[in-house]
């Protein structure tokens, strides 16, 4: 068999991995949305709990921040890959199924993203809220809002805004850590490019076309978080 | 919760950890020096250095290290000939060089923006009073640049070696046998996932803290322009006088 070109073998021709490569691209960016939004509302949570939270509540989420950002994200995902099938084997013994339950690789892919990108989300949060203006908060209050309708119309549009830079950052992390979630066999870019390096001995150029998606991905969403700052902030004064 | 088992776990695990701070250490100490010949290429302000030093940094901190990681090991595989031509098939076929390679130049990108704030941050009256008692060159980056540098870009040094420390577990997925290596091998063969998470992740949170600790006491020690002068005893028979 002759020696396919690099083009032919990543392009999108009868012998061309390029549907392949493009599916797991989506796969990558959508196990990473799913993560980064999952480790949104983690993260509110914990911030909330770190700023109005009574001791051991606040004890408890800088436990969870420190923690989380202190181990290996490799460790969490095995701990829900292989907890997870453990945890959901033992729930359906109860209901008589028998065997091994295996939990969705996306499922414990973006919850392991969610969890961990959370610990980095609730410090962006805090920080953010603690440059929110106290006067803000005291004329809502003394308006007489209360605490949801606060949240909603006061201290989330403004933390969101401050946020944007330290989110595009956790973004940016989440998205390499989705590379991880090729060990527990989900078909994102990292694992497809490994299936196909394997069947074609080509590794090399599977892996650095991987490399470029990657760089790609990078590059688009730092362009489109530089937009979202410029739009945020076209209401603010800017110091000159 | 079966401490019997979490104590078994616990001693196994242990026995990683010289690998895993081995592979950290020794990729911060060539990682470092890279990043300072990057951050001098940066600030070089010629325009093809500072540029081939961007596109590094961009490259590697744009992509996985797992990608690089296996870039490495099996993707340079494909050039087994001419590698082994070239004598160095014996360097790329360790996964213990690969590893150590690719965080080298995972950590050299991050390091090196992290120096260049360091060299970017030196109060410029300081230079300017250096040059003005007739240092230059060489003598003026080792006495003063680089201290001042140093100082400034030690906290942020930090969080990155911790971040390596991290790192080193992906290490694991090429068959490197340090901490996270030993613990995927304990789950599968247990299917204890709780109990082994704990445990190594108490390792991963000790060794951690341990460094941050060194790390402030070496910001303590070259800080002391910062730290409260000592009280001194008042001189009593100064007093009787």
């Amino acid at each position: 068999m002759q020696q396919l070109s690099y083009f032919e073998l990543v392009g999108f021709g009868p012998n061309g991995w390029g549907w392949a490569l493009l599916m797991a691209t989506g796969m990558t960016i959508a196990v990473a949305t799913c993560g980064f939004l999952a480790g949104s509302v983690v993260g509110t949570f914990v911030a909330w709990g770190k700023i109005g939270g009574n001791a051991p509540v606040r004890w408890l989420s800088d436990g969870y921040t420190t923690v989380l950002r202190g181990i290996p994200d490799l460790l969490v995902i095995y701990l829900f890959y292989f907890g997870g099938s453990a945890a959901l084997g033992a729930i359906g013994s109860l209901f008589g199924a028998e065997g091994f339950i295996g939990v969705p690789a996306f499922v414990t892919g973006a919850l392991a993203i969610g969890i961990v990108s959370g610990a980095y989300q609730a410090e962006v949060f805090r920080g953010a809220y603690q440059v929110v203006s106290r006067g803000e908060l005291e004329a809502a209050r003394s308006v007489g809002m209360h605490r949801w309708l606060m949240f909603r119309r006061i201290i989330a549009p403004q933390v969101l805004r401050y946020a944007i830079p330290g989110l595009g950052n956790t973004w940016q992390l989440v998205l390499k850590e989705s590379a991880l979630i090729s060990v527990t066999g989900l078909v994102e870019l990292l694992r497809q490019s490994q299936v196909a390096a394997g069947s074609t001995r080509r590794p090399f150029d599977f892996y650095i076309t991987a490399a470029i998606l990657y760089l790609v991905i990078t590059w688009v969403s730092t362009y489109l978080f530089q937009r979202a700052e410029t739009y945020s902030l076209r209401g603010m004064r800017r110091a000159s | 919760m079966d401490f019997a088992f979490m104590q078994e776990a616990f001693l196994r695990l242990i026995t990683g950890i010289p690998l895993t701070l081995n592979l950290a250490f020794t990729s911060i100490a060539f990682g470092a020096v890279l990043a300072m010949l990057l951050a001098l290429l940066r600030m070089s302000n010629v325009k093809v250095l500072d540029w081939l030093a961007q596109a590094y940094v961009f490259v590697f901190r744009g992509t996985p290290l797992l990608v690089q990681i296996f870039l490495i090991y099996y993707g340079l595989g494909q050039f087994r000939p001419t590698l082994q031509e070239l004598g160095l098939w014996g360097f790329f076929r360790e996964p213990y060089w690969c590893a150590v390679l690719a965080l080298t130049l995972n950590t050299a990108a991050y390091g090196s923006e992290i120096i260049r704030g360091g060299l970017q941050a030196v109060p410029h009256h300081q230079v300017e009073a250096a040059r003005a008692c007739g240092m230059s060159g060489f003598l003026l980056f080792r006495r003063i640049i680089f201290p001042i540098a140093v100082r400034q870009a030690l906290p942020a040094y930090g969080s990155e070696i911790i971040l390596m420390v991290k790192a080193t577990s992906l290490a694991s997925v090429i068959t490197m046998m340090e901490v996270t290596g030993l613990a995927a091998k304990m789950i599968s063969q247990t299917f204890r996932a709780v109990e082994v998470f704990i445990v190594a992740g108490l390792i991963y949170l000790v060794l951690n803290f341990v460094i941050t600790r060194i790390i402030m006491a070496i910001e303590w020690w070259l800080s002391p322009h910062l730290r409260r002068p000592p009280a001194v005893e008042p001189r009593l028979e100064a007093a009787h006088v």
